[in-house]
């Protein structure tokens, strides 16, 4: 199967510190994978690698059969790349809705179409979304009133309202309520088969990522680590090493 | 498009009765009242930027110099009739004020927050010391647009309405603008334009396309005040800004940055008040005007509007739906 993502031999160094050396993976069309490792093990910095928040030093980046390496961020944004954020971010002093509705897929908003009102078919997709991850009551409240979770749901709403074709989550579930986590996995895997949406997923709660995901990377100290199926990454004695912290 | 409700045009009527009225009724007054219309523009376009999408700019007054300057130069050089050279002037210097914008903007407006700021208020300073240094424009003497040709009085009459149109014709455009997608994507802009990038905006076009808005209606806004005060000073008329440039700010964020009727409100009050201290407490007009911004600062952080908005959210439609609504789920 042709890889939606490839990332290959991709470097990125902050001074001395190198936070990926050497990282090559791919992601099929229309799979959930997990990205994993422990803290400060370059997660983050490759998320930020792949979406062109940062050049990288090294490496190639290609998206959906195109060289994305150097392009940036809103470029990349319209090709249908799109990321959540660790620090989840919401347009704060707007509300729930007008945070839908400024998140319509980038590439139809035109020289023209941009000075329009939204459409009712917009609207109306905008109070779906946010039905479907339970936010409807609050869609007049500004975003910036929501819980730290609410706010989560808000931002994957908005990934989900702008039509990508694949997403990098940073972890999705951090701070979020226990017993709703669930809830949020089933919409994770909806998006992922109802919308065709491509995830890869960054996550620290190994429940979650080893129930979601069909594959795994895991990185330590920049670098990949291991990778396999969930059962397999599960068992590899480096990624416990590298959690638990023996040498 | 939408038409609004009647009760929503309730005030915008009462304003449009109060404006064309104005000078038959106090005809005396009619010079500080055009100015009260300017200021609503000053307000409005300041808004744009500092309220609407963020960008706290002290350099707007460049835009509204520039068209002073280009309106009285075409009033001066091209010998045409006085009414076509006035509004052929105010056509040019508000596309020059447009080109000015969009050049610098481009280099400016990848500056954030404070940094933005301050580049800002560089820039106007700058364009009042080159404008008293440049012979063209009548260096540091300053430019006198030509006279009025009609009666002794007219000039002040033929200046207030223009003013004034220019104030109608402001508030229903950026209405317009802000109803639409362009406003979210400004507002999202302000809120965090990180994510809007994320989000695949064209973050630097809207930045772009609101300061040439903005710069459009001080273009024009220059050559009638020009016109209007009779006297175009580099640095106390055209680029004045330690007051006019400040003043757009204040106005604002009197009334509540960030809202459509919040500058309106603003420049209102700001500018009645400011007319009372000259006249009552001239000599002090001064230190009055300074403790009202040092009170506006204080006390009304997010404007007369914010503050409503804050304390009654509901009349805002920020609201919680009733559980019934969502009883199907």
């Amino acid at each position: 199967m042709t890889p939606i993502l490839e990332v290959q031999h991709v470097r990125k160094s902050f001074g001395g510190v190198v936070a990926n050396d050497d990282v090559s993976l791919a992601v099929p069309a229309g799979k959930i994978y997990g990205l994993i490792g422990p803290n400060g093990s370059g997660k983050t910095t490759l998320f930020n690698s792949i979406v062109g928040q940062h050049p990288v030093d090294g490496g190639s980046i290609r998206f959906a059969g195109r060289e994305i390496t150097t392009l940036r961020v809103p470029q990349i944004a319209r090709l249908g790349l799109l990321r959540t954020f660790q620090q989840t971010r919401i347009y704060r002093g707007m509300t729930c809705l007008q945070n839908m509705l400024i998140s319509v897929p980038p590439a139809g908003l035109g020289w023209r179409s941009v000075y329009l009102r939204p459409s009712a078919a917009e609207e109306r997709k905008a109070e779906d979304l946010l039905q479907f991850v339970g936010l409807h009551a609050k869609r007049h409240l500004p975003g910036g009133d929501l819980s730290f979770g609410q706010q989560k749901l808000l931002e994957f709403a908005m990934a989900l309202m702008s039509q990508p074709k694949m997403l990098l989550l940073d972890e999705p579930t951090a701070g979020i309520n226990p017993t709703l986590i669930n809830g949020l996995l089933e919409r994770l895997r909806q998006a992922n088969r109802d919308f065709g949406i491509t995830l890869l997923v960054i996550e620290h709660n190994m429940r979650v990522i080893m129930q979601l995901a069909e594959y795994i990377y895991c990185l330590a100290h920049g670098e990949l680590l291991a990778e396999g199926k969930p059962e397999e990454v599960q068992k590899d004695q480096r990624v416990l090493d590298a959690y638990l912290g023996a040498t | 498009m939408k038409l609004p409700a009647p009760r929503e045009l309730l005030i915008p009527a009462v304003i449009l009765a109060f404006g064309l009225l104005a000078p038959v009724l106090a005809p005396s007054y009619r010079g500080q009242m055009a100015f009260l219309w300017v200021m609503i523009v000053f307000a409005l376009t300041w808004d744009l930027l500092g309220g609407q999408m963020g960008y706290n700019s002290f350099g707007n007054i460049l835009f509204f110099g520039v068209g002073m300057y280009a309106c009285v130069v075409v009033q001066r050089d091209l010998h045409l009739g006085y009414y076509a050279a006035l509004f052929l002037g105010m056509g040019v210097g508000a596309l020059l004020a447009v080109t000015v914008g969009a050049l610098i903007g481009s280099g400016l407006l990848g500056l954030r927050g404070h940094y933005f700021a301050i580049g800002t208020l560089g820039i106007g300073i700058a364009a009042g010391e080159l404008a008293s240094g440049w012979d063209f424009v009548g260096g540091g003497g300053g430019m006198v647009p030509p006279l009025f040709p009609g009666a002794v009085g007219g000039r002040e009459t033929f200046f207030y309405y223009l003013s004034f149109a220019l104030a109608v014709v402001t508030f229903p455009v950026l209405r317009f603008l802000y109803a639409g997608r362009f406003g979210l994507a400004i507002n999202a802009i302000r809120d965090d334009e990180d994510k809007a990038e994320a989000m695949g905006l064209r973050t630097t076009r809207y930045k772009t396309t609101a300061w040439c808005v903005s710069a459009f209606f001080l273009g024009l806004m220059g050559g009638v005040v020009g016109n209007l005060v009779g006297f175009i000073d580099p640095r106390e008329v055209a680029f004045a800004g330690s007051t006019f440039g400040v003043w757009m700010v204040l106005m604002a964020i009197l009334g509540g940055k960030g809202t459509l009727w919040g500058p309106v409100l603003g420049a209102a009050i700001f500018h009645v008040t400011k007319e009372l201290f000259w006249t009552y407490l001239l000599g002090w007009q001064r230190v009055a005007l300074g403790l009202l911004i040092v009170v506006i600062v204080v006390f009304f952080p997010r404007g007369i509007l914010g503050w409503a908005r804050e304390r009654w959210p509901e009349r805002f439609g920020q609201r919680v739906d009733e559980p019934a609504s969502e009883a199907g789920r």
